[in-house]
């Protein structure tokens, strides 16, 4: 199952947008319990618990472009992609896909514009169904959707097969007699299926070993050219997202922090927050160095530090950062960066 | 053996006897690992480096058993000592830290109770210089105001801190030798970073040796003075870091290497390893890298052994990479 190795081209169309991301924010309230309500009553001091998830985000990814999206657990990084991908609605903003308003339920268009987004998820044994044969796995939502006629849905899901690497020989098997990767490649033939053009990838290749992963990589790769695929790739493993990524956008606790071209992001990144997460990323080139650590810990998601959020590890913390919240703003072509650090110059 | 060896281990084979045949999930795995000193273990799942810590910890359990080999700890024969005798060793000179640090720790116990317990199974003194020792440690591997950290459960720490819970119970002895398997792999890189760094500085200033099982080169890359390569329960490749990760000899260590991205151009194909991790059931006869080698040829039919190719430096390859005579031709 060796992919055929073709370069990619670099060159991105810088048209139009694919999709718009505007204010969008996304909370999880946890519910009182029974006590909690008796005692909210009787006038105690109860509030129900608000996780700010996706706190207020706006994000373009052009046509064609592969944006990486990173962060550590609990910064939102799901959550985002499960609301670009349509199958969470937010708690406000809106979702632009190509001009049109995906969160506009009753319209034909938005529901043939969420079928056009497809997602693949980090577990390859938990998002296929252990009981169906692969055949309909990747073959059930296009003759739902009408893509395929019963006539030719044998020979279509051979070639959704063949795309991703698998042998059709195999289409009678179920989930359980495939290892990881090959999982991994029938989850991609399932989301393939139904010719989407826009992919969320979410920590797709996380759960590989790392001699798998550089296939699916590669695989990724690949069907990026042959079907002119536009792809978010949320991820926590920045190696991954440096290789893959023409754009990176950094969460930091539900806000973007940063947002610039791969390159800018590797060598200058402007954020603390970016800085210093690059400086904890081991790499294979580094012999013996001493480990730099950012201090303290990630603050829980249901009480974020005032302010921005990253200032009680920052080593570069003022006063204004306790207290104001940063704006992300353009800090040279192409480079935004949330950080009160830009104006104090 | 040299003096400093903390550790030597000649020719180990475990085997797991189970219903569908004999796994023989190490086979023939050599290593030594002197003081003060970082062997990073390196291998995807199922290549037996867990199961190779697992065996110097003698916690191999049934249906597995060590049927061949020595493991010298300080030139003493693990393999050959008694329940007691292991018993008095194990988390006392020898200890080690597991990637869910819920596996060391008792959901129900404050933590105080644990590391007391932990002092008291191998020092005779009193329950307060226990705690006070217990206090140090949780200071010494970075955990913030240690004495009211003592009176927590382990459910009230977070993953990062849980992991350096662990780590101070590892320590609590001054062990001569820690085998730690993944322990940073389910924790987000700033957390991993600060207990790379906790660890760097243990290792360095109690001439700790450690034996650090993990998947990522990248982490051996900073971390380890050594490593061994596994697949399918043999060490493939094994000599000093700078050797190994930058003239690998073996073509699975190259393919290894060359499937990391952040080495590779941006955006080109990964230099991938084709096909899968064979079944340890069912081996391939030979090399059992022989299916998905570039270079196997027909040598490759019989079982290489592991050979010094450079000084330091082994490999188990008929055919190895790098070598003087091929970077000539």
């Amino acid at each position: 199952m060796s992919e055929t190795v073709t370069v990619p081209p670099r060159a991105i169309d810088a048209g139009a947008p694919m999709v718009e991301l505007r204010g969008i924010s996304r909370r999880f309230e946890k519910k009182l319990d029974f006590a909690g309500r008796i005692a909210q009553r009787l006038g105690a001091n109860v509030r129900e618990e608000v996780v700010h998830a996706v706190d207020n985000v706006d994000l373009t990814i052009r046509k064609g472009e592969v944006v990486g999206l990173v962060g550590e657990s609990g910064c939102g990084k799901s959550t985002l992609g499960r609301m670009v991908a349509g199958i969470m609605p937010p708690s406000d903003g809106r979702i632009l896909r190509d001009g049109t308003d995906l969160l506009d339920r009753g319209s034909a268009a938005a529901r043939e514009l969420k079928l056009r987004t497809q997602m693949i998820f980090q577990d390859p044994y938990a998002s296929l169904n252990p009981r169906m044969k692969v055949a309909d796995i990747v073959g059930e939502a296009p003759l739902v959707h009408g893509i395929v006629s019963r006539s030719g849905y044998d020979a279509y899901v051979d070639e959704q097969m063949r795309r991703a690497g698998l042998d059709p020989a195999f289409k009678r098997r179920y989930p359980h007699q495939f290892s990881g990767g090959q999982r991994q490649r029938i989850g991609i033939a399932r989301a393939l299926a139904v010719k989407p053009d826009f992919i969320v990838c979410d920590e797709a290749v996380a759960a590989l070993d790392v001699s798998i992963q550089a296939q699916i990589l590669n695989l990724f790769i690949r069907l990026r050219t042959e079907l002119d695929l536009t792809y978010l790739f949320i991820s926590h493993d920045l190696g991954v997202v440096e290789h893959i990524s023409d754009r990176v956008v950094i969460m930091y606790l539900g806000r973007v922090v940063e947002e610039a071209d791969t390159e800018t992001v590797f060598t200058r990144a402007n954020h603390p927050y970016t800085q210093s997460l690059l400086a904890s990323v081991p790499r294979i080139e580094s012999r013996k160095r001493a480990f730099s650590a950012v201090k303290g810990e990630i603050p829980s998601p249901l009480n974020p530090p005032p302010g921005c959020h990253f200032h009680p590890r920052c080593p570069h913390a003022m006063d204004r950062c306790r207290v104001e919240k940063p704006v992300l703003k353009e800090v040279a072509p192409g480079q935004r960066s949330a950080c009160h650090l830009n104006d104090a110059a | 053996m040299s003096a400093a060896a903390t550790l030597e281990v000649r020719n180990l084979r475990t085997h797991f006897f189970t219903r569908a045949g004999v796994v023989k999930a190490v086979d023939d795995v050599s290593f030594t690992v002197e003081r003060g000193k970082v062997l990073g273990l390196v291998g995807e799942s199922g290549s037996g480096k867990t199961v190779t810590g697992f065996s110097v910890l003698g916690l191999v359990d049934s249906p597995g058993r060590i049927v061949g080999g020595e493991i010298l700890f300080h030139g003493r024969d693990l393999t050959k000592m008694s329940e007691r005798e292991m018993r008095d060793l194990r988390g006392n000179r020898i200890a080690m830290i597991f990637q869910d640090p819920m596996m060391t720790l008792n959901p129900v116990l404050r933590v105080d109770t644990q590391m007391i317990e932990t002092v008291l199974a191998h020092k005779k003194v009193s329950r307060e210089e226990a705690r006070q020792r217990a206090r140090d440690t949780l200071g010494m591997v970075g955990i913030p105001s240690p004495d009211e950290r003592l009176m927590s459960y382990p459910h009230q720490f977070s993953g990062g801190m849980r992991q350096r819970v662990a780590i101070a119970i590892a320590l609590l002895h001054e062990p001569e030798l820690i085998v730690a398997d993944e322990p940073t792999t389910a924790l987000d890189v700033t957390i991993q970073g600060q207990i790379l760094a906790e660890v760097q500085k243990l290792a360095s200033t109690t001439g700790t040796s450690l034996i650090w099982i993990t998947h990522d080169l990248s982490v051996v890359a900073g971390l380890a003075d050594d490593v061994a390569v596994m697949y399918a329960g043999r060490v493939v490749e094994k000599g000093p870091v700078s050797q190994v990760l930058d003239v690998p000899l073996h073509p699975y260590t190259a393919g290894l290497i060359g499937s990391v991205p952040s080495r590779n151009k941006r955006g080109e194909p990964l230099r991938q390893i084709p096909g899968m991790t064979p079944s340890l059931l069912n081996l391939p006869p030979g090399c059992a890298f022989r299916t998905r080698c570039p270079r196997a040829a027909d040598v490759c039919l019989t079982e290489p052994g592991i050979r010094e190719l450079q000084p330091g430096h082994e490999a188990r390859c008929f055919i190895p990479m790098n070598t003087p005579t091929e970077q000539a031709a």
